[in-house]
């Protein structure tokens, strides 16, 4: 039996959607899009903290290399990516606090008796506002961020 | 007005649209690939003549009766029912027979097969690990302990309310489209799915059910319900209303117990039932 299973199983192609199916978030939903930017700036955040570590490593190296180590993010590119910081941590963590009430079941409606068109109670618009708040104060943060940024320039 | 009724024989009066009004034709494109390959690009495409409301398995039929009888697909209701037939369509997990040409606004249609699933051949999948993972959580009620005070040869009572609180998940049709769609599924072989989690819920919020504990320790698991992000594409793709996503969250929520706890509240209303009858 075990033989043959294998057998068929090496008949089949997997189909497996794998990262692949990470890359468009587009198709289901503003959901599967918070998903997606969810995962997306917490691997940047968690770059930006490894660096953040190496950099603030560099007191133990004297004033000069603290300063050198300032004047990169002095640079356009420093800016630009001190503001995805401030984008990215504000999506974060507003998108995280949606996810501790929509994980523990809050906001989400309750189990009904369905009828067509059989809309998903789950995906409403008290928890999707949630999505929305994130991403209007990240785009606010990050424009509060240019000003200050680009603006003393 | 005056009714007219005809006989059957009787149909030159009969004043239905002839096909041919409102008839147009797509661009079916129809995945190709068999055993032991991994087909890149592979389509076949067909014309096909399309009214109002025919369906995608509709179409898929005509070019399997009338122009290449080789295209292996995978039905049997027609009328979303058994969940055999769900296929991607144009990028999106759907019912091949639930799903309107027209409501696709497009002349131009693929169908592929469900992403998730080990192919057979064409747009016929393998379900045999998604029913795998869903034996897996034991999807049947089992009470070892029922109440003393019931005759043995009576049936369960449940209140309307007992029933509500599982029957939107007993509407699951096996169809696989919320796994197909799951991001979590399409990297983690030993996650459940939607479909199956849903189902531990169904079954835990089930008055007559007492495995609770049993079940819980099956899907507590670190490739299990922890692995599931509210992406909620299950729920998005779902054609019965199912909405595998909130089962899981409720039952997450049980099982971090610092929510309304569904199973305290049902012990209640199983207490109110006892009391009224
Ligand atoms: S939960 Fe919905 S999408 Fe998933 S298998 Fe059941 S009916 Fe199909
Ligand atoms: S043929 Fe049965 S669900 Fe589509």
């Amino acid at each position: 039996m075990e033989a043959f299973k294998d057998k068929q199983d090496s008949n089949k192609w997997s189909n497996r959607e794998g990262l692949k199916g990470w890359l468009n978030p587009t198709r289901y939903g503003w959901e599967r899009l918070s998903y997606w930017l969810m995962r997306l700036t917490g691997l940047f955040l968690l770059l930006y903290f490894v660096g953040h570590v190496y950099e603030t490593s560099n007191l133990v190296g004297g004033l000069d290399a603290w300063n050198a180590m300032l004047e990169l993010t002095q640079t356009t590119y420093g800016h630009i990516f001190l503001i995805l910081v401030i984008g990215t941590s504000t999506f974060h963590s507003i998108n995280g606090i949606r996810l501790i009430f929509a994980e523990t079941a809050r906001g989400l409606g309750k189990p009904g008796r369905p009828d067509y068109p059989y809309e998903a109670g789950s995906l409403n618009n008290i928890q999707r506002s949630g999505i929305w708040v994130a991403l209007i104060l990240a785009a606010a943060a990050m424009l509060y961020g240019s000003s200050v940024l680009f603006g003393g320039e | 007005m005056k009714k007219k009724f005809l006989l059957a024989r009787d149909t030159s009066e009969i004043n239905l649209p002839r096909a041919s009004d409102d008839t147009s034709d797509i661009v079916l494109n129809i995945y190709r690939g068999g055993p032991n390959q991994k087909p890149e690009n592979s389509y076949d495409s067909y014309r096909v003549p399309v009214s109002r409301w025919t369906t995608v398995l509709d179409a898929l039929i005509y070019a399997k009766e009338r122009l290449d009888s080789s295209v292996a697909i995978r039905y049997s209701c027609r009328m979303a029912s058994c969940g055999s037939c769900g296929m991607k369509i144009n990028g999106i997990p759907r019912l091949a027979c639930y799903t309107k040409i027209s409501e696709l606004g497009t002349h131009t249609i693929t169908c592929e097969p469900l992403p998730n699933f080990p192919l057979i051949r064409d747009l016929v999948t393998d379900f045999q690990e998604f029913f795998d993972h869903h034996k897996k959580i034991q999807p049947y009620i089992q009470n070892l302990h029922p109440d003393p005070s019931i005759d043995k040869l009576s049936e369960f009572e449940q209140t309307p309310q007992q029933v509500d609180e599982f029957l939107q998940f007993s509407y699951c049709i096996k169809c696989g489209l919320c796994y197909s769609a799951c991001p979590t599924v399409a990297t983690d072989t030993k996650f459940p799915g939607p479909q199956a989690l849903a189902q531990a819920y169904r079954y835990f919020a089930d008055s007559r059910d007492d495995a609770v504990e049993k079940r819980l320790s099956i899907v507590d698991d670190k490739h299990g319900i922890w692995r599931c992000h509210f992406a909620g594409s299950c729920s998005k793709v779902c054609p019965k209303g199912v909405d595998p996503a909130l089962g899981i969250q409720m039952l997450r929520s049980h099982m971090m117990s610092i929510t309304k706890k569904p199973k305290k509240r049902l012990a209640e209303l199983r207490e109110t039932s006892r009391e009224g009858s």
